[in-house]
């Protein structure tokens, strides 16, 4: 204990007690914005939570203005939202996850062709796009060329682009972890190389894949910005993909930018924040459970 | 042909499918933004002047540059303590322990918050509490803006660096404890030494996730098509721009919408190319 009577050392240690202090603080202080944001959607928006919110469609602005005047709670739901949140990530899964696992299963199979490093760097370029601009890329092909309008389908196309990368990289990662002895096995058994993909690649990665998937898949359900370009929204339940078609963050945004509807973010907000925390955690158990194995 | 080459082919086609998007993204932005180009030469990304009046329209792309950029460094220097911090606590100081892992998760869940839910908790919560320090009048602006944005890159900043954290060889550390270091001197001297470029490289690489940030930006920058005097006054950036004015665009504004989505794709890529740049040299 000599050592710690000199006055260096003592400063020293006043220093690495600051210091742990600091971490400690700014640790805390990051987790701080996810309770206060948690804390007031379910404080704001708990209460017009009800059985008509999940059937209803969205009410029109004189039906708000007259509950706001006679001070009901504002009448409907999101049930379109849903409905078109539902549609056009069924669709974008439908286009991406196919092509996706496909190159995902390529880039493995292909570790040192020229070309399978390319496509890894493309899908990598890919995933930094900003959103807006798949938008915009979506609105040039789908909304201008195939559709001639906003529509269900383009804002599906934006997605999907957004969940590919992803889609890709954890396919190929997770293929990578498995022992090339199963493959082998396989081929010494004179199964063809479809079905050694079908029976022994794709299955034994399953839960690896389907936590990509449902990682892409929280990564696009909050998505707002590229459905602006492409789906644009609908006060109705729309079906048909070559029409415009709402979503719950489309919703959001609508009820923000209308003064008498804006008592309604904090609900639909809540229920969009449940969802896509909900598809996250799972993914995460799942990648954790994943690693264990 | 037999089933392995019809195999082969199916996987290529669909690793070709990705070329494709890739391809055809560059070309439709390079395609769309010809005719804004043409008007304006290389003055479109040098001019400040954004004027739709017909007859006169004169559109140039700096001021929403300038508000990218700005905002973007603005919430990396403010995201930098705390993930600086967070990254400490669960790769050096709590690893391993279950304090380590719930905070952990927390942040990760930081990820999952769509972009629009920050921007409504940033106006009427943020934005309020901004007037109340008497920061700037109305609340809007860069500053609130980067503060939402450094708030959602901090999970990004984190997770990688870490991961880099955490694999600093144990003899290393015991090392510098061996030799009578303090914790935070082995932290300066050890663990930061040897995990800086990881951590540089996710820097980068939330860097590229601010600059495309989109939803809540918007609703909180104040959208003026000015370059911004400092950090408390209103501005605009490329994804922003875009997100409001696509909609109503045609004709020359449309191209130079695209145009700036260009801009902004080229912007991005370069940034993430340097990230994994660094990141390459790492392992």
């Amino acid at each position: 204990m000599q050592a710690f009577k000199n006055k260096g050392d003592r400063l020293r240690i006043k220093k690495d007690r600051i210091f742990y202090g600091f971490v400690i603080f700014f640790a805390l202080l990051t987790v701080s914005p996810l309770i206060l944001i948690v804390f007031k959607l379910v404080r704001e928006g708990i209460g017009q939570i009800n059985f008509d919110f999940f059937t209803q469609n969205q009410p029109n602005t004189f039906q708000a203005m007259v509950a706001i005047k006679n001070g009901e709670t504002i009448p409907g739901g999101i049930a379109n939202g849903i409905v078109g949140t539902l549609l056009m990530v069924v669709l974008a899964s439908v286009m991406a996850i196919p092509v996706g696992v496909l190159t995902g299963v390529y880039l493995s199979e292909n570790q040192n062709s020229r070309f399978a490093s390319m496509v890894g760097s493309i899908s990598d370029v890919l995933q930094g796009v900003p959103s807006i601009v798949l938008g915009v890329i979506s609105y040039l092909w789908i909304v201008k060329h195939v559709t001639n309008g906003y529509s269900a389908l383009a804002g599906s196309t934006s997605l999907a682009i957004m969940m590919l990368p992803l889609i890709v990289r954890s396919t190929e990662e997770t293929l990578k972890m498995i022992p090339v002895s199963y493959k082998e096995a396989a081929f010494a058994l004179g199964v063809p190389y479809h079905r050694v993909i079908l029976k022994v690649l794709l299955p034994s990665s399953l839960s690896g894949l389907l936590t990509g998937i449902l990682l892409s898949l929280s990564r696009i359900l909050g998505e707002t910005a590229p459905l602006m370009l492409t789906a644009l929204g609908s006060s109705m339940i729309n079906l048909d993909i070559t029409q415009p078609t709402s979503a719950v963050p489309l919703l959001i945004w609508e009820f923000y930018n209308n003064p008498n509807m804006v008592s309604l973010i904090w609900s639909s907000s809540l229920f969009l924040m449940g969802l896509v925390l909900f598809f996250n955690i799972i993914a995460k158990r799942m990648a954790k459970k994943w690693k264990i194995q | 042909m037999n089933g392995e080459k019809i195999t082969r082919i199916i996987l290529i086609f669909a690793a070709a499918i990705i070329v494709l998007i890739a391809g055809g993204m560059a070309w439709s932005l390079l395609s769309g933004s010809i005719p804004a180009f043409k008007e304006f030469g290389l003055k479109f990304i040098i001019s400040t002047d954004w004027n739709p009046t017909e007859g006169k329209e004169v559109y140039g792309a700096l001021p929403f540059i300038a508000g990218t950029l700005l905002t973007s460094i603005l919430a990396l220097i403010i995201c930098f303590p705390m993930a600086f911090s967070t990254s400490l606590f669960l790769g050096e100081y709590f690893k391993g322990k279950r304090v380590a892992g719930i905070l952990g998760t927390l942040v990760d869940l930081l990820a999952g918050i769509p972009s629009i839910v920050y921007g409504l908790w940033g106006f009427y919560v943020l934005k309020p509490f901004i007037v109340h320090l008497g920061l700037n009048q109305n609340g809007l602006g860069i500053f609130t803006a980067s503060l939402i944005l450094a708030i959602m890159i901090i999970p990004y900043a984190t997770s990688l660096s870490t991961e880099i954290i955490s694999m600093v060889p144990r003899e290393l550390k015991e090392a510098a404890y061996s030799l009578g270091a303090t914790r935070r001197e082995m932290i300066m001297n050890v663990t930061l030494p040897n995990a800086s470029s990881g951590i540089v490289a996710s820097y980068v690489l939330s860097l590229g996730r601010a600059l495309g940030e989109t939803m809540a930006v918007t609703m909180l920058i104040g959208n003026t098509n000015v370059i911004p005097k400092g950090i408390f006054s209103t501005g605009n950036t490329m994804a922003s721009v875009i997100a409001n004015q696509f909609g109503e665009a045609e004709g020359l504004k449309l191209s130079s919408l695209i145009a700036i989505g260009l801009l902004l794709f080229l912007i991005t890529a370069l940034i993430n190319y340097i990230g994994k740049w660094v990141m390459k040299k790492l392992y």
